[in-house]
């Protein structure tokens, strides 16, 4: 599949950032079946996502309804700000205030993980890293200069690029080898990828919420038509031996 | 009383006389093999689109504001829409995947020759007409592709010399691609374009049935009445159109049940790669559909790599290849045209390459890779060695014309069957 | 089969014709039949994308009203489904006065289903007190007016407060219940519905037994 990198330009605002970068992308393996890591995901979405992004498409109630989460309880935990179960999952920043404070309005992300895939975003949120000169304090390896602030620090806890040095045509080099952080975090560094994980896991299930739907219905459908060749098979074969 | 009412209806219309003559008792040669089942099954395809085109137009919203999120609409709150809604886009794609195949197969055998060449140019009709259709189609959702490709292709009329660029403006409705855009596209995508398929399909048909079935030994199985003896002669029925005016040759079948059997067969085949990719990965990998198109139109952004579908990047590529603005529209419809001339082209007398020299074998193979080849320059990303190579391709595309027309003036085939072999 | 002309019998010859046998008649029916269920199979969805959306659903809803601020006498409207439901609190007169003109009315003990079980009783209501209604004439759908303080009695001798139908006349008590010669057929229609406390009700849903 092809790598999705972006070359993107706002004019609008006159602030340009780019996203296209070849950092290698570490494989997510989610597991849309496994709905305790969905339930995390939707709870970390809505805890740190949502402030700013919306999911304006996907209604609280189908994600409460898939992932097993009893309406009451759903609206309890993870509705914030007094919506309806059947409301669209829509922040409440306004979008001009979202173009004041990061240059552009944060994307809605219903659909981010079929634009950009699993990987990427599974990458990208633990490649933050400390760089003062950005308006955030933070850059990031897989979307470079982004307009974002690393908003799982907590978790995470205060991440810095590490690097060691190599002996390359005679010179001392600094190579890059890795982001470590602080260990300042509330998670360590296996538990934040495994939240990161479920976190896309959770975005991947939003993007197309009726893939497990469509793959149930897709194995019956399958099976029939082979029942079905079987006999166009035979009864094509008895009427052929007119033909010689 | 059934046959009553039959009889009834017979006297005032045709509708078993029709029926027999055209889906029944029609004379169709024993040999057509696997190549011959993208006809039927592109009218399948047809029949899909239209239907779950209709439920589509029942929830979608045609408008700038709001057609990305209907789309979204259709995929989450209307019942069963996201089946309704990938049968749609896998069948837009099924489609050419099916056209491809059904016109190779036309070229193979020599099925646009004399006196097939209206039957021919129906089907290219009917091509171009589809790749109207599939295009708008592309952009009622109103995703990045959508916008970022309309732009691209209605900006390849600003080519044409002088009136160009107002051309564009009037096709636009509007100084960029806007609203105004989409519905119209959409109208034409709905009622217009689908009315003009149908009915040039209907001819393609019709055609068809006048000069009768090509097979894979191009041998004519409708011969001058009088010049067949009786056992030389098919036992099935066929209808009076056909045996009073010619005399039919042992060689055919009914079209019904024996073709249309045969077609059902590969009609479940197809049906199960067709619901493995619907139901399972209808993505296609971002081939069926592309993944900047889940991002909504902006204006303002172009995304880094904009390809069109994976069915117009032959084309595309060629367009490219020319450094040329007008150069490369030429040569790209150029490109279109010089298959649609086809029958004229070709001089040759015989049909099927079974029994035409062996280079003519090569040449049509050789243009067959050439353009699946250009298909894949036209949609990977722009680099280097791919533009000298989507040079020599364009090149190669069009030199199959050009031989073709020289070799098949004076060439040494072999001797064609007089009865269709096994 | 149109084509099938010769008998089995007869078919050992070498030449290309129809034949007939019993395999080949069953093969014809069972693949018949299996293709019947896919053409079924095939149009659930298109059928099924017909119901509600969750939009139209979202937008169905169950209705959860304040009818603290009612005083006696006074109706409010909502809207349920898109439709006028009416919320009426009716003076102990008013329920007094509904036994008084039964014989005027068509189905006075509401035996056609257009209730919840629970309001199969003379006040077609769960509470006494309070009237539900959803306010659509169930003849072609208008909306009738409520007509208050004796200006019903035109339309129905000595019934003082009702419900008129300006499209066609049809004439309801304050039970809902239909008067006899007007076009509509049956009583108002009410809807489930359910109090969560003395002063909330939730339409839409009935309490569960």
């Amino acid at each position: 599949m092809k790598k999705f990198t972006f070359l993107v330009c706002f004019l609008v605002t006159g602030f340009a950032f780019g996203a296209g970068s070849n950092y290698p992308l570490d494989k997510a393996e989610y597991d849309l079946t496994d709905k305790a890591s969905l339930q995390h995901g939707a709870m970390l979405f809505n805890n740190y996502c949502l402030g700013c992004h919306s999911m304006q498409y996907q209604r609280y109630q189908r994600s409460f309804e898939d992932l097993d989460i009893p309406l009451e309880l759903g609206q309890e935990m993870l509705q914030f700000t007094g919506e309806k179960v059947s409301d669209h999952i829509d922040t409440a920043m306004p979008a001009e205030s979202g173009a004041t404070w990061f240059g552009a309005p944060p994307p809605d992300l219903t659909l981010v993980a079929r634009v950009r895939g699993a990987d990427w975003i599974y990458t990208y949120l633990r490649t933050f890293y400390v760089d003062e000169n950005k308006t955030f304090g933070v850059n990031n390896k897989v979307f470079k200069d982004v307009g974002m602030p690393h908003v799982l620090e907590e978790l995470q806890g205060t991440p810095r690029l590490t690097t060691e040095k190599v002996l390359v045509d005679g010179e001392m080099v600094d190579r890059y080898v890795g982001i470590k952080t602080d260990g300042n975090g509330e998670l360590s560094a296996d538990e934040y990828d495994a939240a990161v994980l479920d976190l896309v896991n959770y975005l991947v299930y939003v993007g197309e919420p009726a893939r497990l739907e469509l793959e149930a219905i897709g194995k019956w459908v399958i099976a029939f038509i082979l029942v079905l060749f079987i006999f166009v098979y035979l009864l094509k074969k008895e009427y052929w031996r007119d033909v010689h | 009383m059934f046959k009553n009412l039959l009889d009834w209806i017979e006297y005032r219309i045709p509708m078993m006389r029709v029926a027999n003559m055209h889906a029944i008792q029609y004379p169709a040669p024993k040999n057509m093999n696997f190549w011959y089942i993208f006809g039927f099954l592109a009218t399948i395809v047809l029949v899909n689109q239209i239907v779950t085109g209709i439920w589509l137009t029942m929830s979608f919203e045609p408008s700038a504001e709001r057609a990305f999120a209907s789309v979204e609409y259709i995929m989450r709150d209307v019942q069963y829409g996201s089946i309704l809604r990938y049968m749609h886009s896998t069948g837009a794609s099924f489609f050419f995947i099916v056209v491809y195949l059904h016109m190779f197969r036309g070229m193979m055998y020599g099925s646009y020759q004399k006196p097939r060449e209206l039957l021919w140019l129906f089907g290219m009709f009917i091509y171009l007409a589809l790749m109207a259709e599939a295009f708008m189609g592309y952009v009622l959702p109103w995703g990045q592709m959508s916008y970022w490709g309309a732009q691209v292709i209605v900006s390849l009329f600003s080519a044409i010399p002088v009136v160009g660029p107002d051309l564009v403006i009037w096709i636009q409705g509007d100084y960029v691609i806007s609203g105004a855009t989409l519905n119209r596209f959409f109208a034409l995508h709905v009622i217009a374009l689908p009315l003009v398929i149908v009915i040039l399909v209907f001819l393609h048909i019709v055609a068809l049935h006048e000069v009768g079935s090509n097979n894979p030994d191009g041998v004519e199985v409708k011969r001058k009445k009088g010049s067949l003896k009786e056992e030389e002669k098919t036992k099935f029925e066929m209808h009076e159109y056909y045996t009073k005016k010619y005399d039919i040759i042992d060689d055919v079948v009914p079209f019904f049940p024996h073709i249309v059997l045969k077609d059902l067969v590969a009609f479940c085949v197809f049906l199960a790669l067709f619901c493995y990719v619907m139901f399972f990965m209808p993505e296609m990998g971002g081939y069926f559909l592309e993944k900047p198109n889940f991002e909504i139109a902006n204006p303002l952004k172009t995304p880094e790599h904009i390809f069109p579908v994976w069915y117009f990047t032959p084309f595309y590529a060629i367009l490219k290849a020319v450094p040329d603005k007008l150069g490369g529209v030429i040569a790209m419809f150029a490109a279109i045209i010089a298959l649609a001339v086809l029958p004229w082209i070709d001089r040759g007398k015989v049909k099927s390459w079974r029994y035409r020299c062996g280079f003519h074998k090569w040449n049509l193979i050789i243009f067959a890779i050439v353009f699946v080849f250009l298909g894949y320059l036209g949609g990977t990303p722009q680099e280097n060695w791919k533009i000298t190579a989507s040079q020599i391709a364009t090149i190669m595309y069009f030199g199959f014309f050009v031989l073709l027309f020289i070799y098949s003036k004076n060439e040494k085939t072999k001797p064609v069957p007089e009865r269709i072999t096994k | 089969m149109s084509n099938v002309s010769v008998d089995a019998t007869d078919s050992s010859i070498n030449e290309n014709q129809p034949q007939d046998n019993p395999r080949r008649r069953f093969l014809t029916i069972a693949t018949s039949v299996v293709g019947a269920v896919g053409v079924v199979g095939a149009a659930v969805p298109f059928i099924g994308s017909w119901q509600p959306s969750e939009k139209a659903k979202a937008a169905g809803a169950d209705v959860q009203i304040d009818i603290s601020k009612v005083e006696p006498g006074q109706l409010i409207r909502v809207i349920w489904r898109s439709k006028p439901v009416w919320v009426v609190r009716r003076t102990p007169e008013l329920l007094a006065s509904l036994k008084n003109h039964e014989d005027q009315l068509k189905d006075p003990n509401s035996e056609v289903e257009q209730q919840p079980a629970f309001a199969q009783n003379s006040y077609r209501s769960l509470k006494e007190e309070y009237l539900i209604l959803v306010g659509i004439c169930t003849h072609l759908g208008c909306s009738p007016q409520h007509l208050t303080d004796g200006a019903f009695a035109q339309y129905a001798e000595g019934v003082s407060e009702g419900f008129f139908c300006p499209c066609h006349g049809s004439k309801f008590d304050m039970a809902g219940r239909v008067f006899e010669s007007v076009p509509a057929p049956s009583n108002l229609v009410v809807p489930p519905y359910q109090f969560v406390d003395d002063n909330t009700v939730i339409i839409g849903s009935e309490a569960e037994a």
